[in-house]
């Protein structure tokens, strides 16, 4: 059985005297009857997936809708040219998560994570902290194994979909998920975890879901920009010492509330939001939707 | 909800889990029913497949699934392409098939010596799918586990003839369910099953008289 709550989590850290991501890997592996190093090689496989899909990135590539594709590249040659405001290494964050969304509207091939729309956030935040900073491949799948036990509790109180709960349940979930993941890579134990996943979730709670013409481009490539940066600003915060004045157990129940008062046409049906603008009305009359 | 590879992941071919990675999967489905690459399908779409199935590959990526690809081949967006070099016809248009899920396919298989099949699923998201039709008889089963199908006639005995013929290959049943068009016209059986059913045993069912057509699906098998 998996983790219900953070709560329940931390309790089995403590009495166990094992960190977060382990209390995860011993339960996947006793819910699905496999061994842990099992579970290890086809988390490995996970990570391996994301180096191979954002290498994938092609710059000239535009989805069929020809609404996104070179976005990725050209926050490269910006990063490369100018001073970015928010730094090197959130400019690599932020093409990063460009690429990924692009990707994923060019089927290109992607890890859903946890789904396929926001499939750039944790990509963003980990494979770039890794190259910039050569940290051990281990820590990396340690922290894979943090942003799935961590999406698993959102799973099981409230959802990780767009059509259930908008877009705070898919973006707004991985950055909470990649937060919590990064402060782990950083040394952070499992009550930094939960305050830098809790402060993330927060931040994007009530995020909607309107996808112009029903597609999963805009907003969503760009959102994955929004939840990798929010998930570090998170990260930092719990880092700092920061704490979320609402237990992560109670801000997941909120979120839930949040998604089950908004109205269908704001869960991914492409009629509220930027779908619902004249120029998002626009695009999907041209693409006859 | 799945464990946590449900989470991370699954590794797949964007951009929609609904209407790509589960419209491959319900091709695949589809061929792994059919038993083999059909020469010819006919692919309808119905509600949300038919409104956005275009800018999410939806098309591309049933057909993908019916010459036998992953949700993660990348060969997904060229599958026209090669469904061209390998000599399968196919068509896709648009449907409305009265009181299905938004995300409804349905696929007619021709091949020169079996007899055609007719098939409807729909994409429950995520990446899973649920078939709800069999050649016109209503059915419920997704393919994540090991499933026997099985057409039979309608008539007394064939259900302990499945239930023994397993027994004896110690094969333990999970679930059944028996579905029919009409009091003694053509059935199905669904049996899902904790263990791979071994070839004898298909065979065995073959034999045995009122069984029209025996289909194993396993999970981890791609054909």
């Amino acid at each position: 059985m998996s983790y219900q709550s953070m709560e329940e989590a931390q309790l089995r850290c403590k009495k166990d005297g094992i960190p977060f991501w382990k209390a995860v890997q011993i339960e996947d592996a006793n819910e699905r009857g496999v061994t842990l190093e099992n579970s290890w090689k086809q988390m490995t496989g996970m990570w391996q997936s994301m180096l191979e899909n954002l290498d994938a990135y092609e710059e000239n590539l535009v989805s069929q809708s020809g609404m996104v594709g070179k976005d990725g590249g050209q926050m490269d040659v910006y990063r490369e040219n100018e001073k970015p405001l928010c730094g090197d290494f959130m400019a690599k964050v932020m093409a990063n998560a460009l690429k990924m969304g692009c990707n994923n509207a060019c089927m290109k091939r992607i890890v859903a994570a946890p789904t396929a729309g926001a499939c750039g956030v944790l990509p963003a935040v980990l494979v770039t902290y890794y190259r910039e900073y050569q940290v051990p491949e281990e820590t990396m799948i340690e922290a894979l194994y943090v942003a799935a036990g961590l999406g698993q509790i959102i799973a099981n109180r409230a959802y990780l979909a767009g059509a259930s709960g908008g877009c705070q349940a898919e973006i707004g979930s991985g950055s909470g998920m990649a937060a919590g993941a990064i402060c782990h890579v950083r040394g952070g134990n499992s009550e930094v975890i939960a305050n830098a996943c809790a402060m993330a979730l927060k931040n994007l709670m009530g995020l909607v879901c309107d996808p112009v013409a029903g597609l999963v481009e805009v907003p969503c490539v760009k959102r994955n920009v929004g939840g990798a940066v929010n998930a570090l600003a998170a990260a930092d915060m719990a880092l700092a010492g920061i704490t979320s004045k609402i237990p992560i157990d109670q801000v997941i129940d909120a979120m839930k509330d949040v998604g089950d008062k908004m109205d269908v046409t704001l869960r991914e049906t492409g009629i509220g939001g930027v779908a619902g603008t004249p120029a998002g009305q626009a695009v999907a009359e041209k693409l006859g939707m | 909800m799945g464990n946590i590879f449900d989470i991370l992941g699954p590794v797949m071919i964007g951009p929609s889990s609904s209407h790509t990675a589960g419209a491959a999967r319900i091709g695949l489905i589809a061929r792994q029913l059919f038993g083999r690459q059909p020469e010819k399908a006919t692919v309808y779409l119905h509600g949300s497949f038919a409104a956005t199935g275009k800018g999410h590959g939806t098309d591309k990526a049933l057909i993908a699934g019916l010459l036998g690809m992953l949700p993660d081949d990348m060969r997904i967006p060229v599958s026209f392409d090669v469904a061209k070099e390998e000599g399968m016809e196919f068509t896709i248009e648009n449907k409305d098939i009265k009181g299905a899920h938004p995300n409804t396919a349905q696929i007619v298989m021709e091949a020169e010596g079996v007899p055609t099949m007719k098939m409807q699923a729909h994409s429950i998201g995520g990446g899973r799918i649920k078939v709800c039709k069999l050649d016109g008889i209503d059915v419920n089963f997704s393919g994540e586990t090991c499933t026997l199908i099985i057409r039979n006639i309608d008539e007394p005995g064939r259900i302990m003839d499945v239930s023994s013929a397993l027994s004896k290959a110690e094969i333990n049943i999970a679930t059944m369910q028996v579905f029919r068009d009409k009091r003694g016209g053509c059935a199905v059986m669904v049996v899902e099953t904790d263990q791979v059913i071994p070839k004898e045993a298909i065979e065995d069912l073959e034999s045995k008289p009122g069984i029209i057509r025996v289909k194993f699906l396993d999970p981890n098998g791609v054909e």
